[in-house]
C-alpha cells in the first residue's frame, strides 16, 4: 500500500502532548512518525497541509445511521458520508434501529454492512436491554465479541433503576461503559421543548431540565454502587453537569459528552415552532447552555458528541409536536465547536482536538485518537480560518433537518483520512 | 408573508385598536339591528377546522357572510385529513381552489404558523392548540370597551386553566399592551411562573379572593378536562378553590363584569347564579364576536377599504 505523506501541517495530538509544524508519514493503513521534514519515498501521496490543523482521526461516539429499518433516512454508507465531510474517521452508531442492536447478530451485521460500503470506521454501540424495552439485558458479552464497543438504551432510557444496576454490574464484567440518554420519561412525558419562558409563551408543553437531572443523579449513585463505568450521552442542563463534576470529584468513572447544538443553541433561539429545532434532550435556557460551554472549559464534559439523528423532510414538515426529535449534525460540528470554544477564546487547540479525540477514545477504551507511531492511521485536517457557508442541500446525509443551514463558519473540515486513504476533501 | 392574523402578540396596539373601531361600525344598533354589506363580495374563505367548535366557527361563517363573502366550512373528521393526508398536502390542496383566506382552528400549537411558511393564502388564527385565539381577544377587549371602561389601567382578573389556555395568552399580550393590570390565577400546576415575564403588567396569585379585590373584569376561563394529561389538580376540589360564586362578586369593584369565552362548565369554574347574573356578559361577547370577526376579515381580505 503507498504511504501519504501529510507535509507542513500544524500537528496537533494531545495523547502525545505535540503542537508544533511537522509531517505525518502513515503506511499500510497506520501511522509511521511525525517529524519534520520527513523524506518523501518516492511512490507516495502528498497532502500539503501548509496553515492548516493535522490531528488524529475524529471520533463522534453518538450517531444515528438508521440502518437496518430505516434506510430511507440514512444509511451506513450515507453517514459514513456525512461523517467524512465533518472530519470524523470514527463514529458509533446507536442501536435504536430496526431491529434493535440487541444481539451479536444485529451487531455483525452492522459491522458487515460497515465493511462493505462505510468510508469510515463503524463502532456499533449495542443495547442495554432487549429490545430497548427496559427490561431484560440484551446479550451484552456476545455483542461485545461482535465489535460493540458501548451499551446505550439511547431514546429509551432504562426507567428502572434495578435493571439500570444490573447493567452497569453486567457491563463492567467486559469493561463496557454504560452511556445513559438521561430522561425521566414520565416527568417528560408529552413534552416537545425545554420546559421555560419559551414553551409557555408558545404555549408548547415543556421538557423540564428536572427530567434530565434526576436520572444523572440515580445513574451516578449506580455508578458509585457498581464501579461502572458510566456516561451521560448528550448532557444539556446546569445540574447534570454539575452532577457529573462531583462525580470526577469523588472519582467515580463518570463522563460526559456534550452536543455542539447543546453548545450552541438556546430554546430562545429557536424561530417559533421551526421543527429543524427540535431534538432530546431540547436546546435549553441560556442558563444551561453557559452550562455545557463551562462544563466543557472545565473539564466535567470528556468529548464532544453529535447526536446525528437524520429524519426525512416528510416527517419534519408537520405540526410541531407530532414531528420526531432530532436533528443532523455530523458536518457542522467543528463549524460549530470553533466558533464557540475556539475563536470565542474558551478553550485552546489541544483542548478543542482532545474532545474529538482522546476524550471519546478514553471513554470508550479504544486505541484510537492519536498519531502516536503504530496507530490507526486516520487524521482529520482542518482548517481555522476558511469561511464557508452549510448548505443543507448539499448534505452527504440523506436528511436536511439542520437548524445551522445557511450559517456561516470560520474554520472547519479540509480533508479527512481513514487508514492511510484520502475518504474525503472540501 | 402574506398579511392574515395568527396571534395579538406580534400586533401593534395602533393595528389592535383599527380593528376594534371597525368592529363598532358592524355592531347592530337599534331597530336596523342587522345589516348586509357586499364589502368582500365575490371573496372565498375557507373555515378550515381541525377541532371541535360551535361559536367560534359559526361566528366567522356569520362574519364572512354578513360582509358578501362566500364561506367554505371544512371539518377534519369530513376531510382528507381522515385519511391520512399531511397538513401541509391538506392546505396546499385548498390553496389551488384559491380561497382569498384560510380561517384555521387546529389542536397543535403553531400549526397555522407552520403553514404560513409554505402558503401565499393568508391564514386567520381561530385557535390554535395552547397558543393564541386572537379574534377572541379581540372580541373580549370590544366587550369591555363597550361597557364604557378603558383598557389603561383597568384590573382584570383571569381564572383558570391558564397553562392551557389560548384565550388567556391571547388576552394577556392584548390587555399588556393597552397597560392594564392582570392578575393570572389558578392551581400552581395550571399556573406556570414564567407567565409573570410573559408581558408587562402581569401578576400571578393561588389565591382567588386575592385575584377578584377590586377587579374591574372576571375572565373565567374554561377547565379544558381533554388538555390534561394527567391530574394537576384534584378534579373534586376544583369549584371549592376556584369556581367563581357569587359571594366573589363582593370583592370585586361594583360595576364588575364577568366574561367567559365559552362554552362553560356550570358548577365546574362558574356557578349558575353568576353566569346569568347581571354582571355575566357572555352572550355580549358572541354577539361581539361577529362584529369583531368581520373587521378581522376585511382588514385580511381587503385592507385598504375605508368604513362605508
Amino acid at each position: 500500500m503507498p504511504a501519504l505523506l501529510i507535509k507542513n501541517g500544524r500537528v496537533v495530538d494531545p495523547a502525545s502532548g505535540l503542537d508544533g509544524v511537522a509531517d505525518v508519514w502513515i503506511e499500510d493503513g497506520a501511522v509511521r512518525g511525525v517529524a519534520q521534514n520527513i523524506a518523501v519515498p518516492e511512490a507516495s501521496a502528498v497532502f500539503d497541509a501548509t496553515g492548516l490543523v493535522v490531528a488524529p482521526g475524529f471520533i463522534d461516539m453518538h450517531v444515528h445511521l438508521r440502518e437496518p429499518g430505516f434506510e430511507h433516512a440514512e444509511t451506513i454508507e450515507t453517514g459514513s458520508r456525512a461523517a467524512a465531510a465533518g472530519g470524523f474517521t470514527t463514529i458509533c452508531p446507536m442501536p435504536n434501529t430496526a431491529p434493535v442492536n440487541d444481539s451479536a447478530t444485529v451487531t455483525s451485521y452492522i459491522v458487515g454492512k460497515a465493511r462493505e460500503h462505510a468510508i469510515v470506521n463503524v463502532l456499533p454501540i449495542g443495547a442495554i436491554t432487549k429490545g430497548s424495552q427496559g427490561e431484560q439485558l440484551a446479550e451484552i458479552g456476545s455483542m461485545r465479541e461482535a465489535g460493540a464497543v458501548a451499551i446505550s438504551d439511547d431514546g429509551r432510557p432504562v426507567m428502572n433503576a434495578r435493571v439500570m444496576r444490573r447493567a452497569m454490574e453486567f457491563a463492567r464484567s467486559f469493561g463496557m461503559p454504560v452511556v445513559n440518554h438521561c430522561e425521566d420519561l414520565d416527568l417528560s412525558a408529552g413534552g416537545d421543548m425545554h420546559e421555560g419562558m419559551e414553551s409557555v409563551r408558545l404555549g408548547l408543553r415543556g421538557i423540564p431540565g428536572c427530567s434530565e437531572d434526576v436520572m444523572v443523579a440515580r445513574d451516578i449513585l449506580l455508578a458509585e454502587v457498581t464501579g461502572a463505568r458510566y456516561h451521560v450521552a448528550h448532557i444539556s442542563s446546569r445540574h447534570a453537569v454539575e452532577m457529573v463534576a462531583f462525580a470526577k470529584a469523588r472519582g467515580l468513572t463518570v463522563t460526559a459528552e456534550a452536543t455542539p447544538h447543546h453548545l450552541a443553541l438556546a430554546d430562545s433561539e429557536m424561530p417559533p415552532y421551526d421543527s429543524n429545532y427540535k431534538m432530546k434532550p431540547p436546546l435549553r435556557s441560556t442558563c444551561d447552555v453557559s452550562a455545557v460551554l463551562e462544563g466543557v472549559v472545565n473539564g466535567a464534559i470528556d468529548a464532544i458528541a453529535t447526536d446525528h439523528a437524520p429524519h426525512p423532510g416528510s416527517e419534519k414538515m408537520q405540526e410541531f409536536e407530532n414531528c420526531p426529535f432530532g436533528i443532523i449534525g455530523l458536518e457542522t460540528a467543528l463549524g460549530v465547536a470553533l466558533e464557540k470554544l475556539f475563536h470565542s477564546g474558551k478553550i485552546g487547540l489541544p483542548r478543542l482536538v482532545e474532545l474529538f479525540t482522546t476524550g471519546p477514545a478514553r471513554i470508550l477504551g479504544i486505541k484510537r485518537g492519536t498519531l502516536a507511531p503504530g496507530a490507526p492511521g486516520d487524521v482529520t485536517i482542518f482548517s481555522l480560518d476558511r469561511e464557508w457557508t452549510y448548505d443543507v442541500n448539499k448534505s452527504m446525509s440523506k436528511s436536511r433537518n439542520s437548524p445551522f443551514h445557511g450559517k456561516s463558519f470560520r474554520g472547519g473540515p479540509v480533508a479527512t483520512v481513514v487508514a492511510g486513504h484520502i475518504a474525503w476533501q472540501s | 408573508m402574506p398579511q392574515g392574523l395568527l396571534g395579538i402578540e406580534g400586533l401593534e396596539r395602533k393595528e389592535i385598536q383599527a380593528i376594534l373601531d371597525r368592529a363598532r361600525d358592524f355592531q347592530p344598533r337599534g331597530e336596523h339591528a342587522i345589516r348586509k354589506y357586499d364589502l368582500l363580495r365575490g371573496r372565498m374563505v375557507v373555515n378550515l377546522f381541525f377541532e371541535a367548535s360551535t361559536r367560534t366557527r359559526t361566528s366567522f361563517e356569520i362574519a364572512a357572510k354578513r360582509l358578501g363573502a362566500d364561506a367554505v366550512s371544512i371539518t377534519a373528521q369530513a376531510s382528507s385529513v381522515a385519511k391520512g393526508e399531511s397538513l401541509v398536502d391538506t392546505l396546499n390542496t385548498l390553496a389551488a381552489m384559491h380561497p382569498d383566506a384560510i380561517i384555521m382552528r387546529h389542536a397543535a400549537s403553531g400549526a397555522p404558523h407552520f403553514l404560513q411558511r409554505y402558503l401565499d393564502t393568508p391564514i386567520i388564527n381561530a385557535g390554535d392548540g395552547t397558543h393564541e385565539h386572537p379574534t377572541q381577544a379581540l372580541l373580549d377587549a370590544r366587550t369591555i370597551l363597550d361597557r364604557g371602561a378603558r383598557l389603561e389601567g383597568l384590573r382584570v382578573a383571569i381564572i383558570g386553566d391558564i397553562a392551557h389556555s389560548r384565550v388567556a395568552r391571547s388576552n394577556v399580550y392584548l390587555l399588556s399592551k393597552y397597560g392594564a393590570d392582570i392578575v393570572l390565577c389558578g392551581p400552581a400546576s395550571l399556573l406556570p411562573r414564567e407567565l409573570a415575564q410573559i408581558a408587562g403588567g402581569v401578576t400571578l396569585t393561588t389565591d382567588m379572593d386575592e385575584a377578584i379585590r377590586d377587579a374591574d373584569v372576571i375572565m373565567m376561563l374554561r377547565v379544558q378536562l381533554e388538555r390534561q394529561h394527567e391530574a394537576a389538580f384534584p378534579a373534586s376540589e376544583y369549584f371549592q378553590f376556584y369556581g367563581l360564586r357569587l359571594e366573589h362578586l363582593r370583592l370585586a369593584k361594583p360595576e364588575v363584569i364577568v366574561m367567559h369565552p365559552g362554552p362553560i362548565n356550570r358548577g365546574r369554574e362558574i356557578a349558575s347564579e353568576v353566569a346569568d347574573s347581571q354582571r355575566s356578559v357572555i352572550l355580549t361577547q358572541v354577539e361581539n364576536g361577529i362584529a369583531v370577526r368581520m373587521a378581522v376579515l376585511e382588514r385580511v381580505l381587503c385592507p385598504h377599504a375605508e368604513s362605508n
